[in-house]
This record gives C-alpha cells, structure tokens and sequence, in this order.
C-alpha cells in the first residue's frame, strides 16, 4: 500500500542544485517537502529548545535543530536518511485482526486506530523496507511514534517478526530504529506477549548470524525497551533520547525525589553501558555502514 | 483460620455472618445441649461458605484483581515448602546483588530435581520489605537467568511462580539496566533447551511476569490476573482518572478465563471455593497437581522439541483463530 508513495520518492533529486543532502541522500528533501509542504507553517518550534527554527533550514538538516535536538521522525524519512542514495523498497507488514479485546475506553480502539491511521498514512507503527547501508543489503524496521505513541501491540509484533524473517531469508542484517511509549494498553496482554514474540524472532537472526542491530530513538520506553530494543548485537542510540524501563513520573512517585534532568536519555545509557554508542542523524548511515561491514564479514556470517 | 482475617470489599455480607458465627460459637459451646447447638454452628458454617463459594464464583475483573492481590494468598514461599523437598535456595546474580523480590533454588518436585523461582511479596511488614513486595530489580532477573542456565546445564526443568505488580520503578533499577535485565530473562526462558512449567499464582503484573514466564506451558490460577499495566496504570493512562481501574480491568481482559480464550495462558488451575487464601494448602497442592501433568508430558520431549513447541505456543498467540473474545 505504502510502495507507490515510496518509490516516487526514490526519485533522483533535482540536479540544479546539489547540497550536502542530496549528495548523501538524494530525494529527501523532495520528499520531506513534498509531505509537509504546505503553506503557512514554515517556522518550527522546537519542543526542547522552544526556539522557532525555519522549515526548509530543518528539513536539510534532517530534523536536527540548530541546538542539536534530534525531532522525531516518521519512516518515510527514517528510510530516506538511513539508505544508500535514499532508495529502498517497502516490504509489506503482514495484515492483523484489529481490536481483537474490543477495548474501548474514553473512545472505542477501533475508533482511535482508524483515526491514527487516517493522520499517519500508515496501518500501524511498524515500516518494513530493505535497501543497502554502505553497499550491503538489510532489511530496516522503523517504529512511528506518531502512530498512537509507537505502541507495540499485535501488529507491531507481526511486523517485527515480518521483518526478522525477511532478513533471513535475504541473509541480510536488519536494524530496528525503535520509537514507543511503550506497551498498546487497548490488546491488554495480547501486547505484552509481543515483548516475547519479538524475542523469538530475534532468535532467528541470531540463529543464522545475522547482526541484529538498534537504534533507539526518542522515546523507547516500556515493554519496547524491556524487549527488543536491548536484545541488539549493537545499541545505537540518537543524541538526547529519552529511553527507560518505567516512566518518569512513576519514578518519582516511587522514590519521592525528582529525578536529574538527563536520567534516562541517550548519554545517561552510554554512561550506564547499554548503549554503545550516541551517534547524531547525520552520522549514522555511516556509522551503522562501518558496523555491519566488520560484523557481515566474520567467519561465522551466513552462508 | 487466622484470628484476624483480612477481608475485601466485596466479602463484606459473607464476612458479617462468618464473624457473628465465630462470636456465636463461644456461648453456645458452653450451653447445656452443647451437641445440639454444635450441629447448628456448623449448619451455619457450611450456610457462610455456600455463600462465600457462590460469591467466587461470579467474581468480576476488578474482584479477582482484588483476590490476586489478597494478603493471604499462598505465596512462593508457600509453594516452595508445599512442593518442593529438600529446596536449597540459592542466592545472588553473581554481577552485582542478590535480589529477595525473586526467590530460587534448586529442590525435588514429586521426586524430581528441579529449579524453581518465583516472585515474592513478603507476608509482614519486614518481610515485605525485604522481599521489596515482590518488585524485582534487575539483579532479580539476572539471577533467573543464572537459574535458568544452571538448569539448562544439568537438563533440569525449571518450574516458576509469577507473583508481581511490576518490575521495580526505581532510579538504581533504571541505572542498572532493568530493560535489558528483564529481555533478557524473557529470552533465557525463549532459549531454555530443559522443560519450563511457569504458574501465574497471583498477580501477573507486565514485563516484571513474562520475564518468568516465557515458559512451554504457563499455567494460571482460577483467580489470578496477567496484564500488560495493572488496571489503576491503564485507568490512569486512558482515562486520565486511576479510580476508573474497575474498568480498566474489565476492558483489558485481565483475568484467568479470559487469557484462556486468548491462548495466553494454557490451564486455568482451581481454586478452593472462596479463592485460594481461603485454604492455602489445597491451593498449593491443586497447583502442584498440574503442574506434574503438565510436566510430566513436557519430559518426553527432546531440547529441540522443547524450543519448537515453545516457539509455536507464543508465535500462535493473536494469530488468526488463535481464539477472539
């Protein structure tokens, strides 16, 4: 469903001029444009900073502020930065039953669902593609916050496990850049059977000696964190990304004191040593290039 | 059985009786036709527990949440004596501390070596304490994992006991690594190449339970719940208001019957006919009951067969008619 809208993007980018982006991921901007040029709007507030930063200025930096804050992004974007030359092809994620507990709460799931999907252009959080990260084929998981907070539930689940088995039967790596508050409260304990599933899959690439690398991106917290997203042979993370276990707020319920200010972000986890590296958006097509290299070139790689 | 029993809101009307009939029982032991009256205390006890038997039997979610959570209720120490002889507890994940939240050793069930671990919440203020009300950090669940190995070792099968509002929420738990704490425990159980038998005694509380319970058959009591938040967090996510909990409960699906149909659990075990606190050693030993037919069939399977089924028992789970509501 998604694959039109993506292989327009893959279009070469205009010639006329060629800045530091188009060089490294042609299309992007055509396509970041294409998605959020609309008139008015043209200055941005940055949620951390709160400074207004100019669309366009953004947008060629790849949602990175002047001040270094990483804005969330969704996959369209995620798979045109990551790629090489921006192109890749989107792997469909495997169709699940909707609102299987039909929850309602305030408003019915099914409600809530079809209005996400409506705003994201998406079915659910999880975007499958492959391409190639530094000439070598892998298959990309990209987790949308946007969707309803990222939360993992059935189809998240179904997608992730999609995504680990088209890595296998590729024999390529894949990497997941994580994005989630956490568990889908509205699939009860269907959701957190997913934290089990994914693990299972994972076991897969570990199986056949697929690097299974993670980014985690602002914010992964919850049954995602507690799950995949510390499961990878690698951990990457964004500069300054919240990503935790329990919420903040029921921390500070739980201890009564308030927390500092970077506990639980990206530099917090380096430090604690469940984060090999915090890498910025503009490095880590690189990054993840120069790791899948060393670790798709071992003696035990897939045959 | 207790002189001071704890009752639940819901027990109020059946409380009252139990209680004017205990009062009763003094002077009409001492009355002249003491045989008389004494079969009419106990015409009178057996009235009190029909009605507290017909009160469990149509328990809502928010109830049985409430009984999950009972005080009372048989506890992995009560398993653990009950069931496991000879149990020698071993302590400590070897990286950093031992952690009283999850209790395990090594013992024999019904004649056969076996490692068992389970959460705990403590039964007094101290031990609650120390057992921090059954709220493992990740040393917790790094010692699992060195259970889990040690079992795997030895080709011994690991039986656990799920009892726990949740992981932790603690800076020093967040600061030690409780995600990766936590998945990888989930994953030693995915791994496990020894049979894994794991029963939801109580409270089945989010990622703190499927921790211990990635197992080949999991097993739940009549009573007990398994969610992915307890019903005061989701009440208090979605509907912005934790005392909507009641409907948060009934809304996720909590309970044994439910998980049942959704093939997230695989056996409801019963319970005593006013729930398991009611009579912790009928409890202990039904759950033990189960748990031999359930392993008994688990151990004619081979490592590699024991992996395979493991893997289909959770991939089957929300799968098309994997069971809908």
């Amino acid at each position: 469903m998604a694959d039109e809208k993506d292989r327009t993007a893959v279009a070469p980018a205009p010639k006329a001029k060629v800045s530091w982006l188009d060089k490294i991921a042609p299309g992007v901007r055509k396509m970041v444009s294409r998605h959020t040029g609309f008139a008015g709007n043209l200055w941005i507030k940055d949620p951390n900073s709160g400074e207004m930063v100019y669309r366009p200025d953004l947008e060629q930096s790849l949602w990175v502020t002047p001040s270094g804050g990483h804005m969330r992004i969704g996959p369209a974007q995620r798979f045109a930065y990551t790629f090489d030359d921006g192109a890749f092809e989107r792997l469909p994620a495997p169709e699940t039953p909707d609102d299987p507990l039909q929850f309602t709460d305030d408003k019915p799931y099914r409600e809530r669902l079809a209005a996400a999907r409506k705003a994201a252009g998406d079915k659910d959080v999880m975007s499958i593609a492959v391409g190639k990260i530094g000439g070598i084929e892998t298959v990309v998981l990209v987790q949308n916050f946007g969707f309803m907070g990222g939360s993992l539930g059935t189809a998240a689940g179904e997608g992730f496990i999609a995504a680990a088995e088209a890595a296998a039967a590729r024999k390529a790596p894949m990497v997941v850049f994580t994005a989630a508050g956490g568990a889908r409260m509205q699939e009860g304990a269907l959701s957190l059977m997913q934290m089990a599933r994914t693990t299972l899959a994972i076991q897969t690439l570990k199986q056949a000696h697929l690097p299974y690398i993670v980014v985690l991106t602002d914010p992964t917290t919850g049954g995602v964190t507690a799950s995949y997203a510390m499961l990878g042979d690698v951990h990457l993370a964004e500069p300054g990304a919240l990503i935790g276990f329990a919420g903040r707020r029921v921390i500070e319920q739980t201890i009564r004191q308030t927390l500092p200010p970077d506990f639980q972000r990206s530099e917090f986890l380096l430090d604690k040593g469940m984060v090999d590296k915090v890498v910025a958006r503009k490095d880590l097509p690189g990054v993840l290039a120069a790791i899948l290299r060393v670790l798709t070139a071992g003696r035990t790689r897939a045959a | 059985m207790t002189d001071q029993r704890h009752y639940l809101d819901f027990e109020r009307p059946v409380a009252d009786l139990e209680t004017r009939i205990e009062e009763l029982s003094a002077p009409l032991a001492a009355a002249a036709d003491a045989e008389a009256s004494g079969v009419e205390l106990q015409a009178l006890r057996n009235a009190a527990h029909d009605i507290r038997a017909r009160l469990y039997r149509r328990l809502d979610p928010w109830q049985k949440t409430q009984v999950a959570r009972h005080p009372e209720r048989p506890h992995f120490t009560d398993y653990a004596a009950g069931l496991i002889e000879d149990f020698v507890e071993l302590r400590g994940d070897r990286k950093f501390a031992d952690d009283q939240a999850i209790v395990g050793g090594l013992g024999r069930f019904r004649g056969q070596g076996v490692v068992v671990m389970g959460h705990e919440k403590g039964d007094d203020t101290n031990s609650r304490l120390t057992h921090n009300f059954g709220m493992a950090r990740p040393e917790g669940y790094r010692k699992a994992v060195r259970l889990m190995d040690l079992a795997e070792q030895f080709g011994l099968p690991v039986l656990s006991f799920v009892d726990t509002a949740g992981a932790y929420p603690g800076m020093d738990a967040e600061e030690r690594g409780q995600s990766e704490a936590i998945a990888r425990s989930t994953e030693r159980g995915l791994t496990l190449k020894a049979p894994f038998v794991a029963t939801i005694t109580g409270e089945g509380g989010s990622g703190g339970a499927i921790a211990l319970a990635a197992a080949n058959k999991v097993l739940i009591l009549e009573h007990s719940i398994y969610s992915v938040i307890s019903p005061e967090g989701c009440a208090s996510i979605l509907w912005r208001d934790s005392a909507r909990a009641k409907d948060a409960a009934e809304a996720m699906k909590i309970t044994a019957q439910d998980l049942l149909k959704l093939k997230i659990v695989d056996r409801i075990v019963p319970e005593p006919a006013g729930g398991a606190h009611s009579d912790p050693q009928a409890a202990v030993k039904a759950v033990g009951d189960a748990i031999e037919e359930e392993l008994q069939a688990l151990m004619t399977l081979s490592p590699d067969e024991l992996l395979r089924q493991r893997a289909e028992r959770f991939y089957a789970i929300g799968r098309a008619r994997s069971g809908a509501l």
